[in-house]
């Protein structure tokens, strides 16, 4: 097993609250190579051919388990990309715990592009966490483009929180989920650019089944000179519940774009959408100002409410 | 304790030079419940602003316990010592009520402290404290947060603006309940309400009608409410139904 070094173990602490092996399945990948993996009674890891990625096949009926797959590149000039695909047993009730920290301190880009599919089970519960962040004082950029598929039979629950905070210079996301019958989606994404930063977030849910649901919550903000586009759809093709929200905070001369789009091919579909952008509302900082903060102290306290 | 030197406060909007306030003058002494009554747009809010902070007189001079607190910024006069109830409490998403009092009191608050705040303005703890201070809150319920956020800081001058403004009746009632509570415990510190209600107007130790800018009248209680009684400037309960 190859060794983990300090800038390795800080980033795993950032993406995956890991400060050390933790319990349960779980696989470390650093630099491109598996650094380290275990897979249990019940939850099975194993890599694909050439590298490109892991199978986690979780046995029906597994409950309470949880699965670590955090990845850190500390390399300069590093850029993969990894098929994971995660086959969740029906009944199951399951955590996995996902992340990416890149440290580039570099000339030359870093890139790691992740794509993660799911396919839950019957009546499967899954929470899926994911975690991005970049650092180093290299000029070479760091990028994360991560693709999740989530594809969900009858009666089946999903909760996927997607976060990325800071030090990521480049972002396409691309997540893409289609419910069955009585299926159930939660998305939360948080997002903070800072910078002259570029993140695009991009989600399609397909609302197939009868009585399927979907509620997608994006918060985000922009500082600086990034900018940041959210395009999320949900497409009811049954009836079925959808809502999706896109609530944004800009700073200094942050740039945010929203496409909201609903699309009804069923009578029976309801389908909301809500979107705001605006800045931080100058009676929020006076309020806090009042409690005894300066005001950068008050911005602070905003934002990270904002992006709990 | 705190002391107005003759305030103005001027503006200019499309209706040209406004003068909001005209050489506002009065003082506020240790241990005293005082409260500014007097009609709608007279200028009573931009007197609580000018105190804590949120605006600049044009002239004149502010003093807190003998000093010169007139070119302070609102987070060096909160830290001497002066807390601020908005009329119009804000929302904030992601913030939860406990950070609140946390942010308010200073210092990590544990949890049954956080809640005896909670219980003091008739808010069932338990149900609150782990809320967002978001739009899922009626008016009421930010308002007695607001509250409790004053009540945390412990100030040596809470300034109170409309504090019934956007209540119900029937929180009215506990509201006053906790005003009356405040000014039985009142120590080292003193109280400034703005209000017309004469529910809070039968609390005060000290009252200044404040009517087109400038004081009117200002004395105790006794020589002062008599007068104003069935005015707009003490208000009865079924007006304030009438005005809901």
């Amino acid at each position: 097993m190859a060794q983990i070094d300090t800038i390795q173990q800080r980033m795993l602490m950032e993406v995956a609250d890991l400060h050390e092996i933790p319990e349960g399945a779980f696989n470390i990948r650093a630099n491109g190579v598996s650094t380290a993996r275990r897979s249990t009674a019940h939850i099975e890891i194993t890599s694909k051919p050439e590298g490109a990625g892991i199978d986690v096949r979780i046995a029906p009926g597994t409950k309470n388990e949880s699965v670590h797959i955090p990845v850190v590149l500390s390399m300069s000039g590093l850029q993969e990309t990894v098929y994971n695909d995660f086959f969740i047993g029906e009944d199951s009730d399951v955590l996995i715990v996902a992340g990416c920290g890149i440290h580039n301190s570099g000339a030359e880009d870093s890139e790691h592009d992740g794509i993660h599919r799911f396919y839950v089970g019957k009546n499967a519960r899954v929470r899926y966490v994911e975690k991005h962040y970049g650092e180093g004082d290299g000029t070479g950029k760091r990028i994360l483009n991560p693709g999740t598929e989530v594809y969900m039979e009858e009666g089946s629950w999903a909760e996927m929180e997607m976060v990325q905070i800071r030090g990521v210079d480049s972002t396409e996301r691309m997540t893409k989920a289609v419910l069955a019958e009585g299926a159930h989606l939660v998305i939360k994404e948080r997002l903070m650019t800072h910078g002259e930063q570029h993140a695009v977030s991009t989600i399609r849910a397909e609302l197939n089944g009868k009585d399927s649901s979907a509620d997608i919550v994006s918060r985000s903000v922009a500082r600086d000179r990034s900018f940041q586009k959210f395009d999320a759809c949900i497409t009811g093709n049954a009836p079925c519940h959808g809502h999706t929200e896109c609530d944004s905070i800009i700073m200094d001369e942050g740039r945010i774009l929203a496409v909201p789009q609903l699309e009804a091919n069923d009578l029976n579909a309801e389908l909301i959408h809500e979107a705001a952008i605006g800045k931080i509302a100058g009676d929020q900082l006076i309020k806090l100002m009042t409690l005894g903060l300066t005001e950068s102290e008050a911005e602070e306290q905003i934002i990270s409410g904002f992006l709990k | 304790m705190l002391e107005l030197q003759h305030v103005s406060f001027h503006v200019h909007d499309d209706a040209g030079h406004v003068e909001i306030l005209k050489d506002v003058s009065f003082k506020v002494p240790e241990r005293c419940f005082v409260v500014i009554t007097g009609p709608n747009g007279g200028g009573k809010s931009t007197i609580a602003k000018i105190i804590s902070g949120v605006q600049k007189p044009t002239d004149g001079r502010i003093l807190f316990n003998g000093q010169d607190i007139t070119d302070m910024s609102i987070t060096e006069r909160a830290k001497l010592g002066i807390s601020y109830a908005l009329q119009q409490p804000v929302r904030f998403k992601g913030i939860e009520v406990i950070d609140l009092l946390r942010i308010a009191a200073g210092k990590p608050l544990s949890v049954s402290a956080s809640c005896d705040y909670l219980s003091r303005v008739g808010l069932c703890a338990r149900d609150y404290i782990y809320r967002e201070v978001n739009s899922s809150l009626s008016g009421g319920e930010l308002k007695r947060i607001e509250i409790a956020t004053v009540l945390a800081r412990g100030s040596q001058l809470s300034v109170f603006d409309e504090p019934e403004a956007g209540i119900d009746l029937w929180s009215f009632q506990n509201l006053i309940r906790v005003f009356e509570s405040m000014r039985e415990s009142i120590q080292d510190s003193s109280i400034l309400v703005i209000s017309h209600q004469e529910r809070i107007l039968e609390i005060a130790d000290e009252i200044i009608v404040v009517a087109d800018g400038q004081i009117s009248q200002a004395g105790p209680r006794e020589d002062i409410l008599p007068g104003l009684i069935g005015t707009s400037s003490a208000l009865g309960s079924c007006d304030m139904l009438e005005r809901n």
